[in-house]
């Protein structure tokens, strides 16, 4: 791909193509109309930002948009997660967050989890770049603590 | 013409890397090429082999003690004091006091001089591009005192207004506290003018000096400063050490910082007194070692002399800025005339974030700083919220500024494929 000489190949691991691919264009991003669950996550350390919101109705994800800004692992992660969490029960979220937490730990999945996780799983590359796991987690510890929030309302 | 800051060494880079083992390293394997400057330096072999020939050959506490080791140890850690006052210009050695760093050193200040001398209604003046060290401790005693916390403004390319400044710095300000240099933006500060100003009013002027000290020669008098901030691991020195200089006649009125051994004079069960500069504000067993050392880092500077280190900084920024505003899609923070700056050079790149920038350049050997720097406002006031910045030293060569563009260059390549 690239690499030679320049020591950048070493990266292919950590920019998959879907992950620039979702850096380049990311999924649901359009505000949701009338939502229930709307919050603003940041790092100051590093920048990133995003704004999530949710509409939540029956105990399912029926409209889902993020935006933000910040490094390419960041964005692309949460166009991911915003790709995922779409017509997904609360638990099914939450249990995908927890995956994903895990393979970022380096811990195994389940099939069933890597299953639900799909093309997401890419994202796993980040963990032989350890600083920037934080960047890859941000979103989903933000989406994942406010449907908690929500949950216990 | 004889100048202390001319040197007695030849400026030969050649041989100055050699003094520095650690530019034989190699990161993933690629050569290194250090360019966080400004966040610390790399040190020569000189200041490393003080450091262990102080633990191997004099360890012992410092004075007080009638025995060989502790009489070389006070004796090493007073040379240094003077080595550092001499460097700076200072009238007198017992004006510079060691601290942990230049955090430390600020705080010091704010908790002692300003504690006793500002109070309801009064102004405290600094810019907006310090360090956040040089920003919270005024923030939070102006909060405490009901001070006034206003900042000097700069223009877009970071260059301070004096006129402005003139109306800033008021009667009622007790205290200008400025960054020399600019650790984002490069700018270098006009003290003397701002010193004079402060006066005028019958202020005080506050020097951070992190970024100038390690970089230029500085004059504590010339620049007719209050007190002087910096530390020494951005200077070729170990990290834990710093300094406060100040007048002597400001020094002693001020009440101690922290309270201890080595500060005092004599203690009774019912009340204490201060023992005299410099110890007064050395509480404790002091950092014995770093202190010798960073009087070594002091001679290798010294050696090369500051004026060369400066020209040689100034030529390479002025070299770098060239080929970094050569590309396309890439914006310098700070003044675009290089020689209104210093070695430190903070961008931009219009669709490639500071961090991708930076994990980049790191597989390619090339170390640079991605983030806020410590000067969160100053960024955010640019509407971003990172940059990256690489910042230059003695042992850094044109050819290593070709290696960071040229990287810059395969990372753009890398993220268009």
């Amino acid at each position: 791909m690239t690499g030679g000489t320049s020591g950048l190949g070493e990266m292919d691991e950590l920019y998959e193509a879907i992950i620039l691919d979702h850096y380049r264009s990311p999924r649901n991003t359009a505000p949701v109309e009338d939502p229930n669950i709307d919050l603003e996550v940041n790092n100051p350390f590093c920048g990133d930002e995003f704004h999530i919101q949710l509409k939540v109705e029956d105990d399912t994800v029926s409209a889902v948009g993020i935006t933000g800004r910040g490094c390419a692992i960041s964005q692309a992660s949460a166009s991911l997660l915003a790709e995922l969490v779409e017509g997904k029960s609360s638990t099914e979220v939450r249990t995908a967050v927890d995956a994903v937490r895990r393979l970022l730990k380096g811990e195994e999945i389940t099939d069933e989890e890597a299953d639900v996780l799909g093309d997401i799983e890419a994202i796993g590359g980040v963990r032989k770049f350890p600083v920037r796991i934080k960047c890859a987690l941000l979103s989903w510890v933000g989406l994942d603590d406010a449907l908690k929030d929500h949950l216990s309302k | 013409m004889s100048n202390s800051n001319s040197g007695s060494r030849q400026f030969d880079i050649d041989s100055i890397r050699a003094d520095f083992p650690i530019l034989q390293r190699k990161i993933n394997g690629q050569d290194l090429v250090y360019l966080d400057n400004a966040a610390t330096t790399q040190k020569p072999s000189q200041v490393i082999k003080s450091l262990t020939d102080y633990y191997e050959q004099t360890n012992a506490n410092v004075h007080r003690g009638v025995h060989t080791l502790s009489i070389e140890a006070t004796d090493g850690y007073e040379l240094a004091r003077t080595k550092v006052a001499k460097f700076i210009n200072a009238p007198r050695s017992e004006e510079v006091i060691w601290t942990r760093n230049t955090s430390e050193s600020l705080n010091l200040v704010a908790a002692t001089w300003a504690e006793a001398n500002i109070g309801e209604g009064d102004n405290i003046v600094i810019t907006m591009m310090e360090h956040h060290s040089n920003i919270v401790p005024w923030q939070q005693l102006a909060f405490k005192k009901g001070a006034e916390l206003r900042y000097l403004a700069h223009n877009d390319e970071g260059v301070i207004d004096l006129d402005d400044a003139s109306k800033v710095i008021d009667s009622r300000t007790k205290i200008v506290a400025v960054t020399h240099m600019s650790n984002v933006l490069g700018t270098i500060n006009p003290i003397a003018e701002l010193s004079a100003r402060a006066h005028e009013v019958g202020a005080v002027i506050l020097v951070d000096a992190a970024q100038s000290v390690p970089h230029m020669p500085v004059d504590v008098q010339a620049l007719d400063a209050d007190f002087l901030c910096f530390s020494a691991h951005k200077m070729l020195g170990p990290t834990g050490i710093g300094v406060l200089w100040g007048r002597t006649d400001l020094l002693e009125a001020m009440p101690p910082y922290m309270f201890g051994g080595d500060m005092i004079l004599e203690v009774t069960y019912e009340d204490a007194n201060w023992n005299d500069l410099p110890y007064k504000f050395e509480a404790g067993t002091p950092n014995i070692a770093d202190a010798i050392a960073t009087g070594a880092a002091v001679d290798y500077l010294t050696e090369l002399g500051m004026d060369n280190v400066w020209q040689h900084e100034q030529e390479l920024t002025a070299y770098a800025m060239e080929q970094v505003l050569s590309l396309d899609n890439v914006k310098v923070l700070g003044p675009q005339d290089p020689s209104l700056r210093g070695g430190v050079i903070s961008f931009i790149h219009d669709t490639i974030h500071p961090h991708d920038l930076g994990t980049a350049l790191d597989q390619q050997g090339i170390a640079i700083r991605t983030g806020h720097h410590c000067a969160m406002p100053l960024v955010r006031s640019y509407d971003i919220v990172a940059a990256a910045r690489a910042s230059f030293y003695i042992y850094n060569t044109k050819s290593e500024v070709d290696a960071f563009v040229n990287g810059m260059s395969e990372t753009e390549g890398y993220f268009s494929r």
